[in-house]
């Protein structure tokens, strides 16, 4: 009876506990798209660094900041914004014209153009900002998208 | 089983461990104890689910003035589980009070404080100021209104207190009164740093005593065998225990803790009010007045802290049954008549407050946060049926607007507006062309958001604000003159009654003001009055 009671009253405890630390945060900020770049600027085949600023949700603060992506326009229609950071352990990495891939200085990570891992020790693809095009206008969102 | 056995050999061994709960749990109580000795138990669980919960929230939660705000609305807002936690943490001080005040009650009625048990009487009555300022300290920190302006007061009635009170200020951070950065460091520093060990230093002592001269025992525990403190008296712990708990989770789960507008030092208008526990004071001031004041704020509630710590030597006569015990029951009743009469005193004549109590928690829709002209446009919008061909969301015979912003030049779309088609034309009058074409080629998010879902009436009532120019005076939602006050929050300031006995004579309303007799249809009138009460701080 009496470590029954105590079960009971740790669960109580334990179950919200577990709730609150655990569980994502309902965020009740929506993501927003930011225009980058228009698409003419943009040559097929060579990725370009681009500097924009977003609204980003931090716990409890909105913060608006300088955020850079690699963009990459694929065809007219269709282009694609990588996240700054390498995915083996968040270094920035560059496009390398001559060899023609991403490198990553850290741990030498290469990339192809399409963000697949050529060489090096990074665990998956780079990681994608959501884009979309509008009236010629690249915008990119907040979300940002694992491979 | 073996091993299990083995192990706890082991560590009992090398620390003792297993004989020390032995020794703990087995010892002697007299027969005479039972149900009324189990209040110390349930304060020490609840100073644990104090802890506990204080340190879930302090996970979450940034102590500096105004990030506090946003942190404990985030906690509550959007963390599973986080109005809960709060719940738990703050309706258990609440109920951590009222059993530590029983627990001292019972201890008095029986008298248990006589020797030798007079020191542990005395560190009781520590705790007790303890768990008091834990109460004082910790209101602050959700920093709405409601913290800003008890904590105020508190301030400026520890300021009273003869010679000491400047350096009293200076401690709390709030040099000439006003309260900012330096006190909030200083309460939450001592809500979190200070009080917890000093708490877990106190019940230490508390318990060794207790420990040390056993149970009070009543004159036929002499003839009577005694009893062992586990399993019956463990028993009679955990379920009162229980019940204090289970209290506990439904206050938690069905009584929303209020959080109010984020403090505004500038409010003139937040009518300050302690917590519970504290009211009977608050109103004891008003008994005092004038250069007497000092009595109820300072020497009297150091009068009653004294003779509380005192009572073992103020009564030293030998312990005898409560039934016996008139003077001591006697002093508790008036005691407890006094207090509900001072606290009935001070929540009856508390005016209602003119800030809603959970203002803080309520979502602020998008429509809320647009300014009046934007809104107005989305008014004119439906009101000419331009959803008829523009769908919002989805093309249809007009393009969706809603996905960018218009990059017509402003007289192609003043045309269009005009004359849509070839043969429909609208009804729309010159302010609203213009301020429909202003949000088709400016609008963003909010705007968006605004159009699919702003309710009708506001809507209106917007387009009432417009067609009255009252930006011509006031701003609202950043838009506007400040020739008349804000209008944001207003409904904080005043009622219904007030606003629309407003509109039609102000001069009766606010004598001296400027503003003009607005004559508005029953419906406009409505309108207006709802939209604009709706518009959050």
């Amino acid at each position: 009876m009496i470590a029954g009671l105590g079960a009971v009253m740790t669960a109580a405890l334990a179950v919200p506990a577990a709730a609150y630390l655990l569980f994502k945060p309902r965020s009740q900020k929506q993501s927003d798209f930011v225009p980058v770049a228009d698409l003419t600027q943009l040559t097929v085949g060579r990725p370009e660094e681009v500097v924009f600023r977003r609204t980003r949700v931090d716990g409890w603060r909105v913060l608006n900041e300088k955020s850079t992506a690699w963009v990459v326009r694929e065809d007219d229609h269709k282009v694609v914004a990588f996240t700054p950071q390498c995915t083996h352990l968040g270094c920035a990495y560059h496009w390398d014209d001559a060899a023609h891939n991403f490198l990553c200085p850290c741990h030498t990570s290469t990339f192809s153009i399409d963000g697949k891992v050529l060489s090096g020790p990074a665990p998956r693809p780079l990681d994608r900002y959501v884009t979309k095009i509008d009236q010629g206008k690249i915008l990119i969102g907040s979300e940002i998208q694992r491979a | 089983m073996r091993t299990l056995r083995n192990a706890i050999d082991w560590l009992e061994e090398r620390t003792g461990v297993e004989s020390a709960i032995h020794h703990f749990l087995y010892e002697d109580v007299p027969a005479s104890a039972g149900w009324h000795q189990v209040l110390g138990s349930v304060a020490m669980f609840a100073f644990l689910v104090q802890v506990f919960t204080g340190i879930l929230l302090a996970l979450n939660y940034a102590p500096t003035p105004g990030e506090a705000y946003n942190s404990l609305r985030y906690i509550v807002t959007e963390l599973t589980a986080g109005q809960m936690i709060r719940g738990l943490h703050h309706w258990g001080a609440s109920l951590m009070i009222i059993v530590v005040v029983l627990h001292m009650t019972q201890t008095f009625l029986w008298g248990a404080y006589k020797k030798p048990r007079e020191t542990t009487w005395m560190v009781g009555a520590v705790l007790l100021l303890v768990t008091l300022a834990y109460g004082l300290t910790g209101y602050l920190l959700p920093w709405d209104n409601r913290a800003y302006w008890g904590t105020v007061v508190t301030t400026q009635i520890a300021a009273l207190a003869p010679g000491a009170g400047p350096y009293v200020l200076r401690l709390l951070g709030s040099d000439g009164g006003s309260i900012g950065a330096v006190t909030f460091a200083r309460f939450y520093a001592a809500h979190v740093l200070l009080l917890p060990p000093l708490t877990m230093l106190l019940i230490a002592i508390h318990v060794y005593l207790v420990r040390r001269h056993g149970v009070t025992p009543i004159e036929a525990d002499a003839e009577l065998p005694k009893e062992k403190f586990y399993p019956q008296q463990v028993f009679k712990d955990t379920v009162a225990t229980f019940v204090w708990f289970a209290v506990l989770v439904v206050m938690a789960i069905a009584v929303r803790v209020p959080l109010g507008h984020v403090a505004d030092p500038t409010d003139t208008s937040y009518i300050p009010r302690p917590e519970w526990y504290f009211l009977f004071l608050f109103q004891m001031l008003k008994v005092f007045e004038g250069p007497l004041e000092i009595v109820g704020a300072v020497i009297l509630p150091t009068l009653a802290i004294l003779a509380l710590f005192l009572v073992p030597f103020i009564d030293r006569g030998k312990v005898i049954r409560l039934r016996e015990r008139t003077g001591a029951i006697a002093l508790i009743v008036l005691g407890v008549l006094g207090w509900t009469a001072l606290t009935a005193r001070a929540v009856a004549t508390t005016p209602p407050s003119t800030e809603s109590a959970d203002a803080g928690l309520a979502q602020i829709e998008a429509w809320q946060e647009l300014p009046p002209d934007q809104l107005a446009a989305i008014g004119a919008f439906r009101k000419d049926n331009c959803g008829s061909c523009h769908a919002l969301g989805r093309p249809a015979a007009g393009p969706d607007l809603t996905r960018a912003v218009s990059q017509r030049p402003a007289d192609w779309l003043l045309q269009h507006f005009k004359q849509p088609a070839p043969n429909v034309s609208t009804q729309l009058k010159n302010p609203e062309l213009r301020g429909l074409v202003a949000f088709v080629t400016k609008h963003n998010d909010t705007g968006v958001k605004a159009w699919e879902s702003a309710p009708q009436a506001a809507v209106e009532g917007a387009m009432v604000y417009q067609a009255n120019q009252c930006s011509a005076c006031h701003k609202l939602n950043g838009v506007g003159m400040n020739a008349g006050p804000p209008l944001n929050g207003v409904s904080d300031r005043h009622n219904r009654e007030w606003l629309e006995g407003h509109f039609a004579d102000p001069q009766k309303f606010s004598p001296g003001s400027t503003m003009p007799v607005y004559k508005l249809s029953s419906r406009d009138l409505d309108r207006l009055t709802s939209y604009i009460m709706e518009i959050p701080k």
